[in-house]
């Protein structure tokens, strides 16, 4: 029962954050108002503790082949300092995990969910079988997300590092340090891998700059409100990256990459998927949650994230419909059909309404 | 560690009542605001609306889930917090005081006697008997 903790759970507790396990993982949910804690990250800076996610570096002379193999996006794009988002995929196409690969001169540096370290390492082992591949679970380092308009001009404050000419999903490295302008939050902002041992140190430094310590809680309706997809939650084994409106994750270019799963891929692609995952927000009071039925224009549907959207002050929802559900729809919440609205994610860009 | 008013008594389900001058108010305790995290939607019975002790009467919507508030004793709706409409965050910061959801002319106040005093729910809080993980 005993959960791992992160470098920084001295930090959590310190400042009283309640607690939840996560994972397998002890993660602050929140230091007292999740609210507070988005909102700040909308309007300022804020901080993420995500030690808890799975760092997997990869090299050998067959290392991209490897990611060429089962990355449905191309690891090939992921030069170094360059990052690339992508799915892992089993041969019927259901997603196995999200990661981002970072490029790098000595391999590639792939950080997976949390949730699926033994699935995802287990099989990524089993597709290197015989190839020229070292996989190296980097529990070494600490990973802190740094998030919101202001969160680079403190970080730069706080750590002296200027991240100026950083694109996004460009990364730089300084010392043992790696930071990319990456994140989950839909805002400006940089993630940071790091030796645990300077985690603290890093960590103190940022609050200090007037970076707000934020919890899981916070970063889900984050995240949400950005319109981006929960392993678990919004996708899994049973769903293709082409029903998780995830298509633009897909690289059909070159022709004759035989990724994992692209021959289901691109049959569906040619019959067009009968579900996709499409955005809800409810015209009514209530709060919309996972596994909530939806019923819309072109039949039934269900909520796989839900949340109040702290931003827009209603309930917003990702939710799997079928093809050409649009317009109006009801959403069951309890006894109630609840009037709601399809639209398409992110539902907030630049801490605005970002639908139509 | 949350609060328990020593002068109010506590349902198993975590509200509270306290009958004063014949009407009793009903909330939710400080242990019960603090697990369900910040409040966005509460959903009241109707004045004049009959219940009885146990049932299902209102509804506490969180960022992070959906709670069922039961009524602590029978009685008739005869009062409701409107103000939480538009204020719901005052369960979390005052849930003795301006967060109160609604009050009951209790058909018995004898049922009264079927909750808890303050120490009491302090155990069962504390045996992690609470609504919300």
């Amino acid at each position: 029962m005993s959960e791992r903790k992160t470098p920084l759970y001295g930090e959590h507790v310190g400042a009283d954050a309640r607690m939840a396990p996560f994972a397998g993982w002890a993660m602050p949910l929140h230091y007292g108002s999740q609210i507070a804690e988005h909102h700040a990250v909308r309007g300022a800076a804020g901080m993420f503790d995500v030690s808890h996610m799975t760092v997997i570096d990869v090299a050998g002379a067959d290392a991209l082949r490897l990611l060429r193999l089962t990355m449905a996006n191309d690891p090939a794009k992921a030069v170094p300092g360059k990052a690339v988002y992508g799915v892992l995929l089993n041969a019927d196409g259901g997603i196995i995990d999200d990661l981002i690969v970072y490029g790098r001169d000595a391999g590639y540096r792939a950080v997976v969910n949390a949730s699926t370290r033994d699935k995802v390492l287990n099989w990524l082992r089993g597709r290197a079988n015989a190839m020229d591949v070292e996989m190296r679970e980097r529990t070494d380092i600490a990973m802190v997300a740094v998030q919101g308009p202001q969160a680079r001009a403190r970080f730069a404050a706080a750590t002296g590092i200027d991240t100026d000419d950083l694109d996004s999903f460009s990364f730089l490295e300084r010392d043992a340090w790696m930071v990319a302008r990456t994140g989950y939050t839909g805002e400006d902002g940089v993630e940071v891998l790091l030796p645990a041992a300077e985690a603290v140190a890093l960590w103190r430094r940022l609050k200090a700059a007037g970076v707000t310590p934020a919890g899981l809680a916070a970063r889900d309706t984050l995240r949400l409100e950005a319109g981006l997809n929960l392993y678990g939650q919004d996708m899994g084994e049973h769903v293709t990256p082409l029903e998780s409106n995830l298509a633009w994750t897909v690289a059909w270019a070159p022709e004759d990459r035989d990724f994992i799963g692209r021959a289901t891929l691109a049959r569906q692609r040619a019959e067009k998927p009968a579900r996709v995952l499409r955005g809800v927000v409810l015209s009514a009071k209530g709060v919309m949650r996972h596994g909530y039925e939806v019923a819309t224009n072109a039949g039934d549907g269900v909520v796989t994230s839900g949340v109040f959207s702290p931003t827009l002050g209603y309930s917003i929802a990702l939710a799997r419909l079928p093809r050409g559900a649009a317009g109006d729809c009801t959403v069951k919440i309890r006894a109630a059909s609840v009037p709601a609205r399809i639209v398409r994610p992110p539902f907030v860009r630049d801490g605005k309404r970002a639908f139509q | 560690m949350s609060e328990t008013p020593a002068e109010l008594r506590y349902a198993a389900t975590h509200e509270w009542a306290q009958l004063r001058d014949g009407v009793v108010t009903v909330g939710i305790s400080d242990f019960a605001q603090d697990a369900l995290g910040d409040v966005v939607y509460v959903e009241l019975p109707e004045l004049d609306q009959e219940v009885a002790a146990g049932a299902e009467i209102a509804v506490v919507e969180s960022v992070k889930a959906a709670s069922d508030i039961y009524a602590p004793v029978s009685g008739t709706v005869v009062a409701i917090n409107d103000g939480l409409e538009d204020a719901p965050e005052r369960v979390n910061q005052d849930p003795y005081g301006d967060g109160w959801f609604f009050k009951l002319e209790p058909l018995d106040s004898g049922e009264l006697d079927n909750l808890m005093a303050a120490d009491a729910y302090q155990d069962h809080c504390e045996t992690g008997e609470a609504r919300e993980s």
